[in-house]
């Protein structure tokens, strides 16, 4: 581009926009057209007039309680997810832990957080469903039987007791690099001041993970939200989550109105941004001191 | 700081068991088939199904089209906007967050309303033309990690300098790409490969939204129907993402060393 | 007067290798000493000792009396400047310098108090609203001297605190620190592998090599009574001239074929041996000076313009050796291939 000016005689591909061209023609056709129209579905009836209907539609009891499940399962298994990860990480890296150990963890981390959907349900189902291993044997040998005791994989902490099976290691997996961003000098300087360990976290380790710690919770919490074949898998249709109720929407238009299935859709849409509007509004303030 | 140490452990110690425990477990339960005794009769039932390679073959090779096509669509967009075009590249990192924001569920839907088979582009209409969208919502899928594993790649080898010394050199554009870029970022390629082929060769939504032969519908078909495939599958897939993340970790030692520091 | 810093038999291993092999020192109140040594002489390791973050193989630390090898960091009251400054990122420069402070339970009036009194002395008032992230190295390095000394510890340690700057600020901030650290008179033990840093700034300084002291000493003693070859090379420029000795009796040498007259000679020294001379360039003189006994001629092979200074470099034959005159603004510096004659006093050539 810089010497096209001073050879102005030849003619020069554009190479710039060419090879840019792919990505972005590919994001308007798999990305937002699709996003698009279903956004304009939601606001359009079924005789293609502008409408605010559909959005009504969403305030019956049945999606409400669709949309509180989707949202409290995902806000559990992220902010869980979160600290338990935080946890680990921290032990592994800052407990001076082996470092063979530490590579193994990580490894392992990378295949559980792919580790998700159909299989991990089946993995889960085997071991604390109604005949899973453990069921049986804390039921045989230790005489406590969960499903008696109220426990069932296909409820509420079952659910998120699953996800927390992808949530864990994709935490530790975005976390890890901030963790190892914490200079050893900030803890000798804190120290040197006079502070024990409790003080040098409460004021400058976890201000320092914070911003990051918010910036995985909020995907961890997408990544739940967004999540289906675990859930479907593990129950079936029978967990009255928002995505297993898109899901019949768009098999059968189980809701019986195009416009109030991409509603839904929207409504699901706004939800993910919301958690990340506000994330991007705390870490704004938490990163103050950042460059 | 032995109390340290040992709080250290005992956090370390829990998470494993969680961690291993539903392996350990599923891996027993699907030893369980044979009534008293343990046995691997449950493999010999997942790997005796014609389906099983059908649907496993159909994923691996939508799998296949969708790493090429992603690199072709993610690589030549990196370098020139790292190169020449830099203010693209906020533009670039919020696109590529998208699909981590929209669920898929959701990007589908709105592929089956946009190109049904009476809309301009009927991709639905033909199982060709659904083997493409499905293609594009995989790479879609796998834009995030796609980008980050070649952006990351372009970092560590300061494209600016390469590209200045080739041209330097004498090399056009496209010598410069397939000659100096393409053999330094193949590791950080291949690792975005690896990561899309574990997200894909399982996926169920959406294959099974657009009625594709897929794995993951295969999968949860067995899961309503059998009782001790399901486990013994879990295991396979486990053994296939270790497989694809241990190709990752291994080609991560051959990656390049960063020559020069950027930031 | 009882020594204010004492260090005993201080010994650190790690796994099969000693860094530091039995050291011993002491020094008063409000001294400031410097460690001086290439890396891995252990220097870094005694600080690290002395602050409470390694743990002695064997031996013992004590500060104004009191034996602290066994307290944690955080109850020895000492200060600490690391190397890239270690300022809290998250905490502005005041959050900064009050750290210590807040920790010790003062009360925010005070606090705020303390921290504006820090930053007068060191020079940056006004500062205290600004992240760490929106200052120079410079400015860093001295918040985080601020910080280190702002709860009045009983000493302060400084971890080679300039090596990450600029030359020019490492100057005029080292003149900075031993400035305020004479006017708090606070005792000080400074690490660094500069021994320029180490002559300008000590009071005394330790020079290490390989775990063990070489010498201990007042930066003039160090320069010019080098106690060993280590110290004498580390320490300064040095020339090694390689010599014939002619008769030991008569203590006279020759230097490639010219014959000089040295002082003295060790013991084992016999006639028609190998020997080793050395000396600073700075002993050396273009043509004749009062004092100077001895006279050889040469060849110019370099000429260095340093500024003040000129370096020149003087063939003698086999012998290289390098020469400093002050620059004379009124004539040029003599040139390449040109014969010179250059004189030195005996008592000025080393024999080590």
């Amino acid at each position: 581009m810089t010497d096209s000016t001073s050879r102005p005689t030849r003619r020069r591909i554009p190479w710039d926009y060419l090879a840019v061209a792919p990505f972005v023609i590919f994001a308007v056709m798999f990305l937002f057209m699709p996003t698009l129209s279903l956004i304009g579905t939601a606001f359009t009836d079924r005789a293609g007039n502008f409408t605010f209907d559909n959005i009504g539609g969403l305030f019956t009891d049945q999606i409400l309680a669709a949309y509180s499940i989707s949202i409290r399962v995902s806000g559990a298994s992220a902010i869980l997810g979160a600290l338990i990860g935080l946890a680990i990480t921290l032990a592994i890296i800052r407990g001076r832990l082996p470092a063979p150990l530490r590579s193994a963890v990580m490894t392992f981390s990378g295949v559980a957080s792919n580790f998700a959907g159909v299989p991990l349900a089946f993995a889960f189902i085997a071991t604390l469903g109604r005949i899973g291993l453990v069921t049986i044997v804390l039921r045989d040998v230790f005489h406590l039987d969960l499903y008696r005791a109220g426990f069932s994989l296909f409820s509420f902490w079952g659910l998120t007791l699953t996800y927390l099976y992808f949530q864990i290691p994709l935490m530790m997996l975005t976390i890890a690099p901030a963790v190892d961003g914490l200079k050893k000098e900030w803890s000798e300087a804190a120290q040197m001041l006079g502070a024990n360990q409790w003080q040098f976290w409460r004021y400058v380790g976890l201000p320092i993970l914070w911003p990051s710690f918010l910036g995985t919770l909020s995907l961890l919490f997408a990544n739940a939200f967004g999540a289906i074949a675990t859930a479907w898998a593990l129950t079936g249709s029978n967990l009255n989550i928002v995505t297993v109720l898109l899901y019949n929407q768009i098999r059968g238009d189980a809701l019986q109105n195009p416009g109030l299935g991409a509603a839904l859709a929207l409504g699901m849409i706004v939800i993910t941004s919301l958690a990340n509007v506000i994330y991007l509004i705390v870490a704004k303030r938490a990163e103050r001191w950042m460059k | 700081m032995k109390p340290n140490k040992f709080w250290a452990w005992l956090v370390f110690a829990l998470g494993a068991a969680y961690f291993l425990v539903p392996l350990l477990a599923t891996f027993i339960f699907s030893l369980r088939m044979r009534r008293n005794e343990l046995s691997f009769d449950a493999y010999v039932s997942v790997f005796s199904d014609p389906r099983f390679y059908g649907t496993f073959g159909y994923s691996l090779a939508i799998g296949a089209v969708t790493i090429v096509v992603g690199v072709l669509v993610v690589v030549p967009a990196v370098y020139f906007v790292r190169l020449r075009m830099p203010w693209l590249r906020p533009v670039m990192e919020f696109v590529t967050l998208l699909p981590l924001i929209i669920p898929a569920l959701v990007l589908v839907y709105g592929y089956i309303r946009l190109y049904n088979s009476s809309s301009i582009i009927p991709f639905t209409s033909s199982a060709f033309g659904t083997d493409i969208l499905l293609t594009g919502a995989y790479v879609t899928l796998a834009l995030p990690y796609m980008y980050r594993a070649v952006d990351n790649g372009m970092r560590t080898i300061d494209i600016g300098t390469l590209t200045e010394a080739a041209q330097i050199a004498g090399a056009n554009q496209l010598q410069i790409i397939g000659q100096i870029i393409l053999p330094n970022i193949l590791v950080a390629i291949l690792s975005g490969a690896f990561l899309t082929f574990a997200i894909v060769i399982g996926e169920f939504t959406i294959a099974s939204l657009l009625n594709r032969p897929a794995f993951g519908p295969y999968l949860v078909g067995i899961g309503t129907n059998k009782a001790y495939e399901p486990a013994a599958l879990a295991i396979i897939s486990f053994i296939i993402t270790w497989g694809a993340m241990g190709m990752i970790n291994v080609l991560g030692r051959f990656a390049p060393r960063t020559s020069a520091r950027t930031d | 007067m009882a020594a204010f810093l004492e260090v005993n038999n201080l010994t650190k291993t790690f796994g099969t290798t000693t860094v530091v092999k039995s050291v011993n020192f002491a020094f008063d109140k409000g001294e400031f000493i410097s460690l001086l040594g290439p890396s891995g002489c252990g220097k870094t390791t005694i600080l690290r000792m002395i602050a409470g973050f390694e743990h002695p193989t064997s031996g013992s630390i004590k500060v104004d009396g009191q034996d602290i090898t066994g307290l944690k960091p955080n109850q020895r009251q000492l200060g600490m400047v690391f190397q890239a400054y270690a300022l809290f990122p998250n905490l502005n420069v005041g959050d900064n310098i009050g750290f210590g402070l807040k920790i010790a339970g003062m009360p925010a009036e005070q606090r705020r108090a303390r921290v504006d009194e820090m930053l007068k002395l060191i020079g940056l008032p006004g500062f205290e609203k600004r992240y760490p992230y929106e200052m120079s190295g410079g400015q860093q390095q001295r918040v985080a001297l601020a910080r280190a000394i702002a709860p009045r510890p009983r000493m302060l340690l400084l971890d080679e605190p300039l090596s990450a700057l600029d030359a020019k600020i490492r100057v005029s901030l080292r003149e900075e620190i031993r400035a305020i650290q004479l006017e708090l008179g606070i005792t000080t033990v400074f690490v660094t592998h500069d021994q320029e840093e180490a002559l300008s700034i000590s009071d005394r300084i330790v020079v290490m090599n390989n775990g063990n002291i070489e010498q201990l000493g007042a930066p003039h003693e160090i320069y010019n009574k080098p106690a060993t070859r280590f110290v004498a090379t580390f320490v300064g420029h040095l020339n090694t001239i390689e010599a014939t000795v002619l008769d030991a009796a008569a203590r006279t040498v020759a230097i490639d074929g010219q014959t000089v007259t040295v002082s003295a000679l060790p013991a084992s020294a016999a006639s028609a041996a190998p020997i080793s001379l050395t000396l600073r360039p700075e002993v050396l003189a273009v043509g004749p000076r009062d004092g100077n006994d001895i006279t050889l001629t040469g060849t110019i092979s370099d000429v260095t313009f340093l500024g003040s200074v000129i370096r020149l470099r003087v063939a003698l034959g086999r012998n290289i050796i390098s020469l400093d005159t002050f620059n004379d603004q009124r004539t040029a510096p003599p040139a390449r291939n040109e014969p010179i004659t250059i004189s030195l006093a005996s008592k000025d050539l080393l024999v080590l």
